[in-house]
């Protein structure tokens, strides 16, 4: 069984971004990416159903400018078997990117596509369900456990209130949540080894996949921010605050 | 124009989340309809008939319906959509499911967690866990929407008199099955809707630690929440995570105790009403959102605290 992974490069989640002056987007100009933190542990999940025998290789795939190359080559490091890249300088929206990967999944054929819940730069929660929609494949999302055996996956679902359960008949879309695993630290040699193996590149119009935005972007402004507060002395400076001043308790 | 609101419940009970969507509802301006799909949610439909602003409630009610997979979930809505411009679901896990995969049929980009309505056709959402907040338009002939329930005012749950219309349930895709549910029995509010919320993070050290937050959480009639930090370390259950990746509140008074207050938290609360922060290292991050801070050691600050409200 093949699996495909799909991951994304990102913003680094340490970075607190500034919205521009212009407010026409954020400032990424110069600030550390890094792969998004979900589809690291989608590539770490591939790799342990690769190590478990149940995956004989894992793909991972990622679409936007040149430098998705180094995301890729962090997914070849910490399991991945070999890459695709969809190079395209246009904006993506998740519909656009679930239409590159349906055409990638039609090319390699994966009877497993593992995505992160969502991106941390959109925030959108999209790609997944969406891919699984044109694919008409069945969705997990926010998982939390995966078990994969024959021609069915098994997955525990993170939702509101608490954990369920459903079976998916293979091939499926997972989407990763954050108790899913812990991915492993990529070390110098996996690294040095990932460099040997290879990217293949493609584009939107390789795939024959028109990529225009369908949302448009009118402005990227900075949120209300909070009046400076107060530290108080002690508890029952507090209580006082609260009961006669901010009157919430 | 025609708006579907897609209901959220349990079979038994209409979700306090579909009166925030539909107040979203309302600002868009055209009839509302609400969507109960569920199996024997007679009791869901007719709740839902009584909420304020409803024109109509649909009742798919049958077997492939019963546990809201996303398949039939998704299929049904489907088989609903022509007559709609909007359709709306609440940025839950259950509408988070569902939504882009409605989208995605319909060939139109989705509008996650929005947070204001500007014009029928144009929306704020927040990105980079609320760094930033974007406006957007979308020129589709369908708008596809889940809603930040916490960013509008639910309507009222009495005062409607809808009539309700039952439509053919789909029938199952067979592709997903429903095996088990596992849910978390607690006795306090809702997290997403409570009043107040009393959060730990890891500076409280273990999950037996975390108790000493219940008589305050008791008091304030508040209900728990978590740091990823906590719930990481096991001091609390993975559904209590206030945070960009788990719940997103906005209660009146919001207790952090032992967070430092990382951006990725601070997305899921910045919008409490009063932020209180408890933290005994007065650079914590949480100082710098919070309304009242105290500094000091929280294993003797909460128990005061409680003793003194």
């Amino acid at each position: 069984m093949k699996v495909l992974v799909p991951v994304k490069r990102v913003v680094d989640y340490n970075v607190k971004v500034r919205v521009k002056s212009d407010e026409s987007g954020v400032d990424i100009a110069n600030v550390k990416m890094s792969m998004n933190p979900f589809d690291e542990i989608a590539v770490e999940e591939a790799t342990r159903l690769k190590e478990q025998g149940a995956a004989t290789e894992v793909i991972a795939v990622s679409c936007g400018v040149q430098q998705c190359q180094e995301t890729l080559r962090t997914a070849m490091a910490i399991g991945a078997d070999r890459s695709v890249l969809v190079q395209t300088d246009a904006e993506l929206q998740p519909l656009a990117v679930a239409k590159l990967l349906k055409a990638v999944v039609e090319k390699e054929g994966p009877q497993l596509v593992i995505l992160g819940k969502q991106a941390i730069d959109d925030d959108a929660n999209q790609t997944g369900q969406m891919l699984a929609a044109l694919l008409n494949w069945p969705q997990a999302t926010f998982a939390s456990k995966v078990e994969v055996s024959g021609d069915a996956a098994k997955v525990t679902r993170e939702i509101d209130g608490g954990l369920e359960t459903i079976s998916l008949k293979l091939p499926a879309i997972v989407t990763t949540d954050l108790r899913l695993n812990e991915p492993r630290y990529v070390t110098l040699p996996n690294i040095m080894k990932a460099k040997k193996k290879t990217i293949d590149t493609l584009t939107p119009e390789d795939l024959g996949v028109d990529v225009a935005p369908r949302l448009k972007t009118l402005k990227v402004t900075e949120p209300p921010v909070r009046s400076a507060g107060v530290v108080v002395a002690d508890v029952p400076a507090l209580v006082d605050k609260l009961k006669n001043e901010a009157k919430v308790v | 124009m025609s708006i579907l609101v897609i209901a959220e419940h349990d079979n038994a009970q209409l979700k306090g989340a579909t009166y925030n969507v539909l107040a979203a509802a309302e600002k868009l301006g055209g009839d509302v309809h609400v969507l109960v799909m569920g199996q024997n949610a007679q009791a869901v439909a007719d709740q839902a008939a009584k909420a304020q602003g409803v024109a109509k409630v649909l009742l798919a009610d049958g077997a492939s319906l019963a546990e809201g997979l996303a398949e039939n979930a998704a299929a049904q809505v489907l088989a609903l959509a022509a007559d709609y411009s909007h359709i709306l679901f609440a940025a839950t896990a259950s509408g988070k499911n569902v939504a882009p995969r409605v989208a995605a049929k319909l060939d139109v980009g989705q509008i996650s967690d929005i947070v204001s309505v500007d014009a029928p056709d144009t929306f704020k959402r927040p990105i980079y866990a609320g760094n930033a907040i974007a406006t957007v338009q979308s020129a589709n002939s369908v708008k596809v929407i889940t809603v930040r329930t916490t960013a509008f005012d639910g309507v009222a749950a009495e005062g409607g008199q809808a009539a309700v219309e039952s439509v053919t349930a789909v029938e199952d895709s067979g592709l997903s099955s429903f095996v088990g549910r596992e849910l978390a029995k607690s006795d306090r509010p809702e997290l997403a809707g409570a009043n107040a919320v009393v959060s730990g993070g890891r500076g409280m050290g273990s999950a037996e630690n975390f108790k000493i937050l219940e008589p305050l959480a008791d008091k304030l009639g508040a209900a728990l929440g978590a740091s990823r930090a906590a719930v990481d370390s096991g001091y609390a259950p993975n559904d209590w995570q206030v945070g960009q990746t788990g719940k997103i509140v906005a209660p009146q008074l919001y207790v952090a105790v032992g967070i430092s207050g990382a951006i990725q938290h601070l997305a899921g609360m910045k919008d409490s009403k009063v932020i209180v922060a408890i933290n005994k290292d007065a650079e914590a991050p949480i100082f710098g959102v919070a309304d009242y801070g105290l500094v000091a050691d929280l294993f003797k600050a909460v128990p005061e605290l409680t003793d003194a409200l």
